[in-house]
This record gives structure tokens, sequence and C-alpha cells, in this order.
């Protein structure tokens, strides 16, 4: 595919990307001015801090809630786009800066997890292609097993065997790297299960293609066929399951970190959604919108690359 | 979610592989298990699972007691079984109110003209951006946090990802030979919608409610765990979690067995759903 046109292709993504922004931002704005309960309350504690007259309106004032509507809109809209996501009602901190601090060790989870499950998902899948009948039937039992599993009962199961009975991993997770294993692992082994039906599902149908007889006639050896051929077609709905999986992470990424005890974005997500702290939530599902967008944005590109049919124009027969 | 993409392909016909019947027959036999769970749970408890014994507190599985005892001395296999209506009433709720929202939006996409099919793609995207139960998160925040809450926000959470696949199947259908040929014959556009179109793109939904209830009783039972669903002492899968939660490292039965009926509940919810999408894949 000519550059120009991955180019524009690419632009097209990323205003598409800046709609969905914008639509999630505006969403979520009218989807809490139109819910019934105060902000100012909020902002002073929530209806049992018996807030005096004098105190709400003079919160009013300062967050601007005594405007209309369209025009606290229009403010919100202002401060986003200078990346400003308002301040904590709990903490009376900024959100963004409370972000800031926060992501690094949800993203550096969320990637080591899809790494790990992309390396089990292809193993899995290399192996019970070249298994006899047997062998497929307990991959698919594996996979399906995996995929069914919930975060919160994983975690919790590999607390019980490897921290408490065997005690060779921290249940809490520090930012030493054993205590990333275990939530790693629990994030992992679900997604492996899906990635993993979706390969062998797609390598055994890649096996029967015409580019692969034509290959094994050639002589290509069995693993070759397997590791050089077939791995590369099934990787394809997998990258493109890749973008999905990121924000799956993540949203799993508040269930992990509440387990393990783990500072991050998950973690002060659930914190900011009991005590009702409506810019906190705001702001970090934003932050996770553009995540995702960007990861989608990316999967379309990699997996562009990785699909001969699109980067030689017009080679298919 | 997490079954979306999946699930999107058993239904697109490019079948996933059927289970063995070997599986199938213990998915049924799971499915009566929960009915009877759900029906008539004294049939199936040992003990009365409100029943406080102090002195049994902690103890773990035995004959006596199969999944052991909580921290009151009350039967957890007892619990476990008065906790199924609850957990399966969360999940068929939200699945329908999923169900119902994504036929909807699936409709008016894939029947109500180029505009209609442009702007409900558009809030489709959006919604996605939304992964998992984040957008459970955000409707609890909003609302405050309750069974009820719970099952209503998983339910809109799921939406987007049926009215996709509707929105596919009528797509699909609308074009296929046999409604071309129909109209060719002169049938009036009503006819071909309610005679042929309908039935056709609609034959998933089976597939996809089957599916779909697995995956809403693990999203409501995660927001019980995280404390905004049902809460403790609700006899609610994911409510005895959480509750199981704070004995962790002494009681490991305590949460163990309550997520070993939500897993089995999935895995027999995708096993059923993938017999049917195989089924579907062969009539046609």
């Amino acid at each position: 595919m000519p550059r120009s046109r991955v180019l524009r292709r690419v632009a097209l993504r990323l205003a598409g990307a800046v709609f969905v922004l914008w639509a999630v931002a505006t969403l979520t704005f009218f989807a809490i001015h139109l819910v019934p309960g105060d902000p100012a309350q909020a902002i002073l504690g929530g209806p049992g801090s018996q807030a005096s007259q004098e105190a709400l309106d003079r919160v009013r004032a300062d967050y601007g809630l005594d405007q209309p509507l369209l025009v606290q809109y229009a403010a919100m809209l202002g401060r986003l786009l200078s990346g400003d996501l308002g301040d904590s009602y709990a903490l009376k901190t900024p959100v963004a800066g409370l972000i800031g601090g926060q992501i690094l060790g949800t993203l550096v989870l969320a990637l080591l997890a899809l790494v790990v499950a992309w390396v089990l998902a292809v193993a899995l899948a290399l192996w019970s292609t070249s298994a006899g009948r047997a062998g497929r039937a307990i991959a698919g039992g594996l996979e399906l097993t995996a995929a069914a599993l919930p975060h919160f009962w994983l975690a919790t199961v590999l607390i019980a065997v490897f921290s408490t009975a065997l005690g060779w991993l921290p249940p809490v997770s520090n930012d030493a790297a054993s205590g990333l294993v275990l939530p790693v692992v629990t994030l992992a082994v679900p997604l492996a299960g899906f990635l993993a039906q979706l390969m062998r599902e797609q390598m055994l149908q890649a096996l029967e293609e015409p580019f692969a007889v034509s290959a094994a006639a050639r002589g290509e050896t069995a693993a070759g066929l397997r590791f050089r051929h077939a791995l590369r077609h099934a990787a394809l709905p997998a990258i493109n399951l890749s973008g999905w999986a990121v924000g799956y992470l993540i949203s799993g990424a508040v269930v992990v970190e509440t387990v393990f005890a783990r500072p991050g974005l998950g973690r002060t997500l659930l914190r900011a959604t009991e005590l009702r702290d409506v810019p906190v939530v705001v702001g970090v599902v934003l932050v996770v919108a553009l995540v995702y967008v960007l990861m989608t944005i990316a999967t379309d590109v990699v997996s562009r690359l990785a699909d001969p049919r699109t980067t030689h124009s017009g080679g298919a027969t | 979610m997490s079954d979306l993409e999946l699930s999107n392909r058993a239904v697109s016909g490019r079948a996933l592989p059927r289970p063995p019947r070997v599986g199938t027959m213990l998915a049924l036999a799971f499915v009566a298990y929960l009915i009877v769970a759900t029906a008539w749970p004294a049939v199936l408890q040992p003990y009365d699972p409100d029943a406080i014994a102090p002195r049994d507190a902690f103890d773990p599985p035995s004959p006596a007691h199969w999944f052991g005892t909580d921290e009151s001395g009350r039967d957890v296999y007892s619990r476990v079984v008065e906790g199924t209506a609850a957990s399966l009433l969360i999940g068929v709720s939200a699945t329908a109110i999923g169900l119902a929202l994504g036929l909807l939006l699936g409709a008016l996409a894939g029947l109500g003209g180029r505009v209609l099919d442009f702007a409900v793609g558009r809030v489709n995207e959006v919604l996605f951006a939304f992964p998992g139960i984040l957008l459970a998160l955000l409707i609890i925040v909003l609302w405050g946090p309750g069974p009820v809450t719970a099952t209503i926000a998983v339910g809109l959470s799921t939406a987007p990802g049926y009215a996709r696949i509707i929105r596919g199947e009528l797509v699909r259908v609308r074009g296929s030979s046999y409604v071309e040929a129909a109209r060719v014959l002169g049938h009036g556009r009503g006819r071909v919608l309610l005679r042929h179109i309908l039935p056709n793109a609609l034959a998933p939904i089976t597939v996809l409610a089957t599916l779909g209830i697995g995956q809403a009783v693990v999203w409501a039972s995660a927001l019980s765990y995280l404390g905004l669903g049902a809460q403790p002492p609700a006899a609610e899968w994911g409510a005895m979690l959480a509750a199981g939660r704070t004995y962790i490292t002494t009681a490991w039965w305590l949460t163990v067995f309550p997520g070993l009926m939500i897993v089995l509940t999935t895995i027999t919810t995708t096993v059923l759903g993938r017999v049917l999408a195989a089924r579907d894949g062969a009539a046609r």
C-alpha cells in the first residue's frame, strides 16, 4: 500500500478518535447533570455532611456550578483541551495529576499481561495444531476453562496457592518484580484462553488453504509450515483483538489491583466510584478511552503491516 | 464484552469447534442442576443456609460440610445453592436488558437506512470506548451502588456488542439471494421483512442469549465482589466471594467454591452456546 494512503487512513482514524473522545466527554458531562444529586453537596462530603447554605453557595460559585448548563459544558470542553480534568471532590487535588501518578503502574501491568497472554496463546496454538485428536481436545478444554475464569476468582485462588500454601510469592503487589507475577498471570490467563481459541481455529483453517498446500509441496516441514505460514495467518485476528484486549485488561485491573492491593488506575477508579467522586471517575474513563482509541489505531496499522494481502497492492490472485 | 468477538464468529457461521458430545451432556446436566437449585433449593441443601453454628465456624471441607463452613458456622454448600437464584436472576435480567437494547439499536441500524446506520454506528463506537466494566462503574457512580443498578449497568454495557452483531446479521440477510428472490417475485416490503429477513437474522439470538448469560453472571458477580452490587450477607455468589475475601489466608473454601459455581456456569453457557451456533450453521 502506498505511503500516502497509509497516512490518509491514519489521519481519518485520528479524526474518528477525536470524535469518540469528544462524545465520551459530552456523554459523561450530561449524564452527570441529568442525574439527581447536587454536585456542591457531593463536594462538601455528601448528603450526610449537613453543609450550610452559605458553604453550598460558595462552592457553587467556586466550581462554576451556578452558571447555565451550556456555559459549564463549554468551560469543561475548554479545560479538557488544555489537559485539565478538573479537581477531585474528595481529595480537592487536580484529577490529571492523580491519574498521571497512577497510570504507569497500570499500563505496565496491562502490557505485561498482553505479552504473556500472546506467548501462552501462540505456544498453545502451535502445540495443539500438531497434537493428535486427544491433544486437541485437551487444548480445547484448557482454552475454554481459561477463558471462563473471572479475574477476581483466579486472583484469590492464586493467592491461596502461591502465597498462603506455598509461600513462594507475595500476596501484595508492590514495586518488586516478584509482586508483579501473580497480577500479571491473573490478567493474562483468561485472555490467553480467548486468543488461543481464535488462533487455533484460524491456523487449522490456514493449513487447508492452497498456500499451505503449495508450501508443503515445495518441501516445507510441518513445523515450518505452522510457524512460518499458518501462524502469520492466525495472528491477524488476534492482533485486531489486541486493541480491545488492552481495554479489557485495564478494566480487569480494577479487580486485580484491588485484590493485590496494588496502586494504580483501576484502584483509583474503584475508590472514586465508592466515594462517588465524579470528576475522578470521568477523568479515568476519558483516559482509558484515549488509550483504547490509540491502541485500536495501532493494531490497525500493525495488522496491515502483518497482512501480506495489504502490503503488496494487487498481489492477491 | 469478553466473549463478543468470539460469539460474533460463532454467529457468523465460521463456527468455533463444536464441543464434544460428552461436553454437551455435562453442560446439560449442570443446567438441570442449576434449575433445581433455583426452583427447589431445599432439595439440594443438606443444611439451613442461614443456620448459625458458631462452634462449627471455619470448618474446612469435610464429608459433613462439602464446601466447609463460614465465619458463622453456616454450611457454604447450602449457601452456594441458595445463591443460585439471585445470581442467575441478575445474569438473566442483565442479558435481557442488553439484548432488548441491542435489538433496538441493531434494528435501527440494519433496517433504518443509511443515516440511522451511521448514527448508531458512531454511538456504538463511543460505547466501545468504555471497555469491560468501565461503563458499569460509570453508571454506578451516577446512580449509586446496589443489585438493581448493577443489573442495569451490566445490561447496558453489553448492549453495544449485541447491537453490532444483530446489525451485521440484518445486513447480511437483507443482501442474501433468497431475499432478492422474494423481492423479484413481487412480495411486499412488509412481507419480505416479516417472513424472510427477521426470522433468519434473529435466529442467532438464542445463541447470543445463551453465551450472554454466563458473561453477565461473571460481570455482575465482579461488581458484587467489588462491593457495588449485591451486598453480604446476601447469599449471592459475588457477595459470598466478597465476604470470604477477608479470610482468604485462613479459609480458602469461602472464596473458591462460590467462584467455582460462576466458572462452571460460564463454561456451561459457552458450551451450549456453541452447540446451538453449530446447529444454526448446519441448518443454513
